[in-house]
């Protein structure tokens, strides 16, 4: 099974004088996974379930395989949807659950089987989903959507609701099994991590609006404006001052993301772009350093301003408090606020 | 959680017995409750089964209960009761569904579950009076429709049988349910609806193959809840019937009554026997309909 | 847009036939006008109608010893049992719910030789009923009172108690029961309410109340026992109504 392009073509949506999606464009690849990621009232969801045909667009188009389905009911739409939480229906055992589609298309209800196969839960089709964890319950929530052979998949935060091990886990095999099944897939998250993890392609939104949409390494490493470069990632607001197309900050040269007319700006560097190393002669003194498993996040002060730099845990012994360290930057792009 | 909660310290109070000294202070709650309460119900139930010197036991009384003329009382009071039930179950029913589509804490939720919780112990003499006024001979509603030329009781006054006290039941059965049926509506989630568009269901196939199912239980063991109810009535029935004893609340007020016939009086408490195996048997239900509903939409 | 045309619908279908009877009882009660006056003019009425009025003085205090009985007897054994005795506790809520599956019929038959003694040792009167009527609404206010104290943590709060020095009579008297003020109102409220509407048990055990009173008085003065419906009817309404308000309030407040 291959999977369908599908396009949204400049959407809106309007709650009163409120603006959930303000003209939003977003086309997805033929078997990719895209993954919408923003804060909660960013329009992630809305556009989701207008794609869905849960909801209506106040304006724009929703294109599935080139043809305009923007009037057809979610019923025939034919996506696989599934929902944050609690959406089994909980007077049917999983198989049954995953049968529902089927036999609403009176299609053969052998696939059941195989898909709660796909989803590691064969031995728990009499379950009821009372009867099961909320991890196993998104699985065959996972399962019952794929069983009717979906034109798109669309997860709504499916992860949320689990504790954070299982969410781990969860999240690798849906990736697993999409890539398997091949289906286009929606994917929207509050949580950055499990949108780098997880997607082809990261929409970062806000305001209804995609601020930048890219590979999960580039969102990363060359945010395209200072919100996504806020919001994924923890970042140093830095005041450095633009000099031609390089920003200088606490003495590194810097490459910009994006063109500036110069002057005083605040910079957005990633801790990771921070190095500290002991020098009794430097004037930077480290405050704290806590150790975070692997690598290890060391406060510094410099002049009036703080940075966070990650180093690896081995060199967390020479860093103590009140330790004298020169700060330097590697010269990766950086956005300005 | 409340099961794990309760269970904590239960297992601490296993271990160490409660002194005699704690016992003390139940007392007066138990003696009062065995006087008025525990006498009472056993006094029904021997009395059911003791001949009519007070002495022996005797199955006379409750083999009495297949006599037809008690046995049609019963069939009354069960049609009386089945009638009223299902009439309230599906208008509450149907109330309670407005109530659940308006906004979860709007003023119009809050003033009608209240209203609903007043008029459900509405009931007896006060209610038999209301209807009296309104369809009673010279009440207001008869006498309008009377000015209109129609007249509701052309073939016959029915208010004062079984149809009539259908209409009063009505009134405080209809209210009963939007209480008991309110709750497993509420549990009723908006992503069930969604789920099953998405895979391809229409109104039709939510209705018949997931709320329908879901909610069957709760509209079941609520509509017993009613019959319950409307099959203990006494005071509504006794105030409007004054002749005649159609339903058994009022056969027993017969029985209880009537000093001329030798033994009525342990006729009544087989009577009050039939009564109580009747409801005890349909609040079963409804605690085992109660459970799966707590389990699914709880 | 569909569901909004149908809830209203519904809610006036509904709101004409619940509203029906009431409108009808003032429209009956005002046919004859020296009806309200009448009721409202104490002496007058109790001379002519010496029924009604014993009947409404019986029910007040029928209705507040109730309260008072129910109230005593209910309240510390429902603290203590969970305090010292938990292992009685379902014991103890089996009893208070069991009136509700006895229909109040029934426990007038069982009542009435129970009543024998208590006209011999305690005479007649329409006041002993409140024994009964404590029965009667022991589900309610057990509900209600469990409610309570279901919300508090009764053990620690003793238990902190106890170890600032205090007896168990203080625990339950300035400690546990100042926490479930409200409770126990709303227990006391449910059981005016529901005595001021009992008519089975007083009717049958042959004493008199409100409610017998009115269905006396119907047969001979419709207009006034009409009246005194809407009356008692109105009252039982803004007692419950501001009950379930206030619940539904401090419910949110908790929230």
């Amino acid at each position: 099974m291959t999977g369908v392009a599908v396009k949204l073509e400049g959407l809106r949506r309007t709650f009163g004088t409120v603006h959930a999606l303000d003209d939003l464009d977003l086309a997805i690849e033929p078997g990719e996974l895209i993954a919408l990621l923003g804060p909660s009232g960013c329009g992630k969801t809305t556009a989701l379930r207008i794609l869905a045909g849960l909801e209506d667009a106040t304006a724009g188009r929703v294109l599935v395989d080139g043809k305009d389905v923007t009037r057809l009911p979610a019923n025939r739409r034919g996506m696989g949807m599934v929902f944050q939480a609690y959406s089994l229906f909980p007077h049917l055992t999983a198989a049954q659950n995953v049968e529902f589609g089927l036999r609403l298309r009176r299609g053969p209800l052998t696939r059941a089987a195989e898909m709660l196969d796909l989803v590691g839960l064969s031995g728990f089709a009499k379950r009821y989903p009372h009867q099961l964890s909320g991890g196993q319950q998104q699985r065959v929530a996972l399962a019952r959507a794929l069983a009717i052979e979906p034109r798109v998949l669309l997860l709504d935060e499916p992860l949320s609701a689990l504790d954070a091990k299982v969410r781990v886990q969860l999240r690798d095999e849906i990736r697993r099994i999409q890539t398997e099944v091949g289906t286009t897939t929606l994917f929207v998250t509050h949580d950055q991590e499990e949108a780098l993890a997880i997607a082809d392609r990261v929409g970062v939104m806000r305001a209804g609006r995609l601020e930048q949409l890219a590979t999960p390494s580039e969102v990363y490493l060359r945010p395209a404006t200072a919100f996504v470069a806020d919001f994924v990632g923890l970042s140093n607001r830095l005041s450095g001052s633009v000099n031609g197309d390089v920003v200088e900050v606490l003495g590194a040269r810097l490459p910009l993301v994006t063109p500036h007319a110069g002057g005083a700006v605040t910079a957005l560097v990633r801790p990771e772009a921070v190095d500290v190393v002991p020098d009794p002669e430097a004037t930077a003194t480290v405050l704290t350093s806590s150790f975070l498993g692997s690598t290890s996040r060391v406060t510094v002060s410099v002049g009036e301003q703080v940075v966070v730099a990650q180093v690896p845990s081995g060199r967390l012994p020479e860093l103590p408090a009140g330790t004298r360290v020169r700060v330097t930057i590697q010269p990766v792009a950086v956005a300005l606020e | 959680m409340a099961e794990v909660a309760e269970a904590v310290p239960r297992r601490v109070a296993g271990r160490s017995r409660p002194r005699a000294g704690a016992l003390l202070g139940t007392v007066p709650f138990f003696a009062f409750v065995t006087i008025f309460l525990v006498i009472p119900t056993l006094t029904v139930v021997i009395g059911a089964f003791t001949g009519a010197g007070g002495r022996g036991f005797t199955p006379a009384n409750v083999r009495a209960l297949t006599d037809e003329y008690i046995l049609a009382a019963f069939g009354r009071s069960i049609t009386l009761s089945a009638a009223s039930a299902i009439i309230g179950a599906v208008l509450g029913a149907l109330l309670a569904y407005a109530l659940v589509t308006a906004k979860p804490d709007g003023p119009l939720r809050r003033v009608v579950t209240a209203a609903a919780g007043v008029l459900a112990q509405f009931g007896g003499v006060t209610l038999a009076f209301a209807f009296l006024a309104t369809i009673g001979l010279s009440g207001f509603v008869t006498l309008w429709l009377q000015e209109h030329g129609l007249d509701p009781y052309a073939n016959g006054v029915w208010l004062f049988e079984l149809p009539g006290l259908t209409l009063v039941y009505t009134y405080f059965q209809i209210p009963l349910m939007v209480i008991v049926f309110l709750p497993a509506l509420d549990g009723i989630r908006p992503q069930w609806r969604e789920a099953t568009a998405s895979l391809g269901g229409n109104t039709w196939h939510y209705w018949t193959r997931v709320a329908g199912p879901l909610l069957a239980p709760a509209f079941l063991g609520s509509a017993l809840l009613l019959f319950a109810n409307a099959f203990s009535a006494y005071a509504t029935a006794a105030a409007l019937v004054s002749q005649g004893s159609p339903i058994v609340p009022l056969q027993i007020r017969g029985a209880l009554t009537s000093e001329v016939v030798l033994g009525q009086a342990n006729l009544g408490k087989a009577m009050a026997l039939g009564m109580v195996v009747v409801v005890a048997v349909v609040m079963t239900l409804y605690a085992l309909l109660q459970r799966r509903t707590a389990k699914w939409l709880g | 847009m569909a569901r909004v045309i149908f809830r209203w619908t519904v809610l006036t279908v509904m709101g004409v036939f619940f509203l029906l009877p009431l409108i009808a009882m003032v429209e009956f009660s005002t046919r004859d006008p020296e009806t309200w006056p009448l009721l409202l003019d104490w002496p007058r009425l109790a001379e002519e109608y010496p029924a009604l009025a014993e009947g409404i003085l019986a029910s007040l205090a029928q209705a507040a010893l109730t309260s008072v009985l129910m109230l005593v007897l209910l309240v510390p054994t429902a603290i203590w049992v969970r305090l010292r005795l938990p292992r009685l506790r379902r014991v103890v809520e089996f009893l208070c719910l069991l009136p509700l599956t006895i229909p109040a019929i029934v426990l007038v038959v069982g009542l009435a030789p129970v009543y024998a003694w208590v006209n011999y040792l305690i005479g007649g009167s329409s006041l002993t009923l409140v024994f009964a009527y404590t029965i009667l609404v022991l589900p309610y206010a057990y509900r209600a009172i469990d409610t309570g104290l279901s919300a508090i943590d009764v053990r620690t709060l003793a238990e902190a108690a106890r170890s600032l020095g205090a007896g168990w009579t203080t625990v339950i008297w300035r400690v546990v029961l100042p926490n479930i003020r409200s409770a126990v109102l709303s227990a006391a409220f449910l059981t005016v309410a529901l005595v001021l509407g009992e008519f089975t048990i007083a009717s049958l055990l042959h004493r008199t109340n409100l409610q017998v009173a009115i269905e006396f008085l119907g047969k001979s003065s419709a207009t006034v026992s009409v009246a005194v419906s809407l009356t008692a009817l109105l009252l039982a309404f803004a007692l419950l109504l501001v009950l379930s308000l206030a619940g539904s309030s401090s419910k949110e407040r908790r929230s």
